[in-house]
């Protein structure tokens, strides 16, 4: 078996746009759930339109990838305001429900064959960056590699607009947090009555830091289209998990904990993804299949989410007195 | 019905629908590997060929464009399935289907409602997606034949029927709810575990009903080891209600692919899934698995019913449910209590499970996952923690799900009823049964 | 623990109220007038004051067996619940389908029987937290710290003159969780006078306090009304009433009953039935607060 081989692959993840992807989303979330106490689990959602609506934008009106890119945020915007005026006055769980029930509403829509000739129904959207956003691509063609992390000019052009496009997020999320508007944040997080008796509004500052993590995390989902087709099959509930699994591994009330965690997360699971099926092949799995091999990975992350929650629920970076399950 | 009125001659139609609508979750079916001409090209038309439902194997067809140097021909799959690659978008193709590739005793029959009239050829536009999906239905179609109102009757029936499965799940949800405030995600895992035991035992040779039974005791101890394993020690450490929510998704998810590693990603059948239907009048038939699924359900609640209301730990439940400090405080031991209705529960969902696998039908990995949701949206719907708000939500769930079908896609169909759940929140966001709570 | 350890006697206001003393009875300067405030839940009326007049600069207790509706007045004051019917107002402005977060930055703040202090963030940010004027809690204006720092310095500087008053400034830094329950309290109040309001209204500021707290805060709540400040408090206590109120409301069964100064009212044969009658209650609604209004409503 080539262990270095999976080792070396592994660290790969570490620079590739998905954990990059995830890292946005996670942020996203992180202001959500861990600044502002919003029970998202719809963060799924906010990833297709990003993808979605660069895709859209590129294909169907032909618009510049940049301007196209803009689409996606504000599907966003619109999408965590309609998402937001019937549940943001009520209790966090009904949020939750909500949210999964209208993040599935909206994969439903983009597989349905009703709408097949814009978003491609199960297949998906591709041919959306051939001839525009890596079309622009500046650095000169060849192969670029740095020890583990490999690549061609393509890989590195979408890496580099990804670990951009992150670096920005990761700055206004740091200011965003930092500053009074924050604070009033994490009170509404704590006790929003409390907070409505000093004469904040309330609904407000949620609507807020819905839609900003809610852009985050369909920036999230264009940096994920803008290096691969676009499927449905991407933005499945399961993938909102694991963003929150990401999170609670960081840290949810943190800047740096979700992308620690995302990069931690997805580098974990790439190694289990690739060592399971090597393992197998060998035939030191018990008999298992190599695709039975690559499930395993799934039931694990499923175990470190209990795990997590139940032992260490401030996350690897979260500060151990600021637990952030109070209700 | 008019096919019905000459069954001896079987009519066998051909129709071809651009953008296919679904059959019953063919949404969530896993792509499967189609035979494939031009894969190489960027652009692509792809489909199934199928016959009264019977995926059809080796039919020819072929692709004819002004873009295309020549036509591409391909013979569809095993599964009915086949891809072919085009050169460009935004561009018309002509798929001719080759009729003398189907098999004996499939004709091609005119159908004057569909895209296809006269011919077995169709013009397709691949638009600026690059894909477009083309499937050719060959066989009875009913859809045109039948009558507004039997079709209205035969989905309320169905829905009805479904509404009553998804209330046996939601029950044990909202009770769980109800008694401890965890929002279980892993119910839907509860919900498969009774249909997978069921499968088991009959394949180790057990009677039909004797698996049955011993797929719902299975449950029962299913949700007594869940609670005793990790939600027992998770109230004595007094773990939050988010914290306990995300426990119920990890849990989920593990044991949802500890399913699929051990039973695979295929769809497996029980014993009688396949019974004939009886026809009541127009076009409206039930089959026996209906017809004991709706008995079997109703005597069910009806018992759960008894239980809560008449029985002392049923009553115990309702109090915990109303307020717990205060349950406690008059003596009732809420641990005890919480443990009988993690086992009743779980039994109720195991059961439910069993019936919706005669009902989609089918047992997979995630069929419990399929219908969370609309748990989920019959319990909000009828107001979190309340039974009998959970079974007026289910039932209405299940008839919207069905009916919304006259009107919607049926790959949109669920689309219907989350909508509706996020609208009665923003009217009614304590639920039809449920009451509002006190500030300060 | 208090910061004055000779406490003086409180300087009572008289002669606040026009014409003979009864519920309802109209006051010189009213800062708060409530008409015919009526909520119901389901069939049981909860809430149904006629009229009432809260007097401007002056301490007024509202008293009442458990499931009188004082709390459920208090958040229909606050526009944390909205009546069926009725008509209010704070200053001449109606309140009636005011938000509570309109009414709180119209001058007048409440806290709440069950401390609501804001456990996993600082002392500190608590009280920062009061301050209303804060240019930074705009979204657009966080990005820049040039347009807030120095409204955020000046804050911290009102908020630790507060808590020196309130003897928290040596836990500044600490979480809010990690203060005892009478300190939660005194944040809690402080955190309210951040905003420098007119009306202070507070529910049961005593309830499980510390009796080693209690002194000081009476002290604070005197302190309010030198201040120039209007406090209204619902409180079970009879002793502290009669000790700090100049004026004392009694609901029963979700009406004003009587009112009167604290002497006067506590001999008033309403008074005396609305207690008795349901003396043997178990005071649940003090310890859990959770106790809905029509459970213990019914009880009479």
């Amino acid at each position: 078996m080539d262990f270095l081989g999976v080792l070396n692959s592994t660290i790969g993840f570490v620079l590739d746009p998905v954990t990059f992807a995830f890292s946005l989303a996670a942020l996203g979330l992180a202001l959500h759930f861990g600044f502002a106490g919003l029970l998202n689990m719809g963060m799924a959602a906010f990833m297709a339109l990003g993808a979605y609506g660069y895709a859209i934008g590129i294909l169907t009106f032909g618009l510049p990838w940049y301007l196209a890119a803009l689409l996606g945020p504000l599907a966003a915007v619109i999408f965590a305001i309609i998402l937001g005026v019937p549940t943001l006055r009520l209790r966090g769980d009904y949020l939750a429900i909500v949210t999964i029930a209208a993040a599935e509403i909206m994969r439903l829509l983009f597989l349905t064959t009703t709408f097949g000739p814009v978003t491609g129904s199960a297949d998906g959207l591709s041919g959306h960056n051939s001839a525009t956003f890596w079309a622009a691509n500046p650095i000169a063609e060849g192969q670029y590699d740095f020890g583990p992390f490999r690549g061609t000019e393509l890989d590195w052009w979408v890496r580099l607009v990804g670990f951009g496009i992150l670096c920005v997020a990761v700055v206004v999320v740091w200011l965003l947090v930092n500053s009074p508007w924050g604070r009033v944040l994490k009170g509404i997080r704590e006790d929003e009555d409390a907070l409505r008796s000093l004469g904040k509004n309330v609904f407000a500052f949620k609507m807020q830091a819905l839609i900003i993590g809610g852009i985050l995390g369909s920036l999230g989902g264009l940096v994920l289209a803008m290096g691969q087709n676009v499927n449905p099959n991407q933005y499945v509930t399961s993938i909102t998990f694991y963003i929150w699994t990401a999170l609670l591994l960081g840290g949810a009330a943190t800047v740096f904990g979700p992308l620690a965690g995302s990069i931690i997360f997805w580098t974990i699971q790439a190694f289990i993804g690739l060592l399971m099926p090597a393992l197998a092949s060998e035939g030191l799995l018990f008999g298992l299949s190599s695709i039975q091999a690559a499930q395993i990975k799934f039931i694990l992350v499923g175990l470190a989410l209990v795990l997590i929650v139940v032992f260490r629920p401030q996350g690897i970076f979260g500060n151990k007195k600021e637990l952030t399950f109070v209700k | 019905m008019v096919n019905a009125s000459k069954p001896a001659a079987r009519l066998i139609k051909l129709s071809a629908v651009l953008f296919a609508v679904g059959l019953w979750f063919s949404l969530f079916a896993s792509p499967v590997a189609a035979e494939t001409t031009n894969g190489e090209l960027p652009f692509s038309i792809s489909g199934t060929v199928s016959d009264s439902g019977t995926p059809l194997g080796g039919v020819k067809l072929s692709v004819t464009g002004e873009t295309m140097t020549a036509p591409a021909s391909v013979l569809t799959s095993a599964d009915g399935t086949w891809l072919v690659g085009v050169p460009e978008k935004n561009a018309d193709y002509v798929i001719n289907l080759d009729v003398s590739s189907l098999p004996a005793g499939s004709s091609i029959v005119d159908d004057p409602d569909t895209v296809l009239v006269e011919s077995e050829k169709v013009n397709v536009r691949v638009g600026p997606g690059g894909r477009v999906a083309l499937n050719f239905f060959l066989g009875e179609v009913e859809r045109n034949t039948t009558s507004f109102f039997d079709q209205l009757v035969a989905r309320l029936i169905n829905g009805l029927n479904f509404g009553l499965m998804l209330a046996l799940a939601a029950i044990g949800l909202s009770l769980i709810y109800g008694t401890t405030g965890i929002s279980n995600f892993a119910h839907a895992e509860m919900v498969t575990f009774g249909a997978i035991s069921s499968l088991i035992l009959v394949g180790i040779g057990l009677p039909l009903w004797l698996a049955l039974i011993g797929a719902v005791v299975l449950s029962a101890l299913f949700g007594w080891g869940m609670d005793s394993v990790l939600w027992a020690p998770l109230r004595r450490r007094n773990t939050g209600l988010v914290q306990l929510m995300i426990v119920s998704i990890g849990l989920s998810l593990a044991v949802r692919y500890t399913y699929q590693l051990f039973i695979g990603g295929n769809t497996e059948q029980l014993p009688g899934a396949d019974t004939p239907k009886l026809q009541l009048f127009g076009s409206v038939s039930l089959s026996w698995i209906d017809v004991a699924s709706m008995i079997l359900s109703i005597s069910l609640i009806a018992v759960f019913a008894w239980w809560l209301l008449r029985t002392r730990i049923g009553k115990a439940t309702r109090a915990i449910s109303d307020n717990p400090s205060l349950a406690a405080a008059s003596g009732i031991n809420v641990d005890a209590v919480v443990r009988v209705v993690w086992i009743v529960g779980s039994a109720l969902a195991g059961f439910s499970g069993i019936l919706w696998a005669y009902f989609r039908p089918g047992i997979r990995w995630d069929m419990g996952g399929q219908i969370l949701l609309l748990m989920f949206a019959a319990v909000t719907l009828g107001g979190l923690g309340t039974a009998w708000g959970a079974l007026a939500g289910s039932i209405i769930v299940g008839l919207l799900v069905e009916t919304s079908t006259l009107f919607i896609p049926s790959d949109l169909k669920y689309v219907g009823a989350l909508v509706i759940l996020i609208v009665i929140l923003l009217f009614r966001p304590q639920g039809i049964l449920g009451r509002k709570e006190r500030i300060g | 623990m208090s910061s004055n350890p000779a406490s003086p006697t409180p300087v009572k206001s008289t002669g606040m109220h026009v014409g003979t003393i009864r519920a309802g009875v109209a006051k010189k300067d009213p800062i708060l007038i409530a008409d015919g405030v009526r909520r119901q839940f389901g069939g049981l009326v909860a809430v149904d004051v006629e009229h009432v007049e809260i007097p401007r600069n002056a301490i007024t207790a509202l008293i009442g067996p458990n499931g009188a509706g004082k709390t459920t007045f208090f958040n229909l004051l606050t526009g944390f619940d909205q009546p069926n019917e009725g008509k209010w107002s704070f200053n001449g402005k109606s309140l009636a389908g005011v938000s509570a977060y309109k009414v709180a930055r119209m001058g007048l703040i409440r806290t709440f029987q069950l401390t609501k202090a804001l456990s996993l963030l600082s002392v500190m940010d608590n009280m920062k937290l009061g301050s209303p004027d804060q240019k930074g809690e705009k979204l657009w204006a966080s990005f820049f710290p040039v347009l807030w720092k120095k409204k955020e310095i000046e804050i911290e500087t009102q908020a630790l003159n507060l808590l020196k008053r309130f003897n928290l400034d040596t836990k500044q830094s600490e979480y809010a969780a990690s203060l005892s329950g009478g300190q939660r309290k005194l944040l809690e109040m402080a955190r309210a006078l951040m905003s420098k309001p007119e009306l202070v209204m507070l529910d049961e500021p005593m309830a499980g306090v510390n009796p080693a707290l209690t002194q000081s805060l009476l002290e604070h709540i005197l302190n309010l009304k030198s201040a120039g400040m209007t406090v209204l408090f619902v409180e079970h206590d009879m002793h502290m009433v009669r000790h700090i109120a100049d004026w004392v409301i009694v609901m029963a069964e979700g009406k004003v009953v009587a009112e009167g100064p604290p002497g006067e009212v506590m001999k008033n044969p309403a008074v005396i039935d609305a207690y008795l009658g349901s003396h043997q209650e178990i005071d649940l609604g003090t310890i859990t607060g959770r106790i809905s209004i029509p459970k213990s409503g019914k009880e009479k």
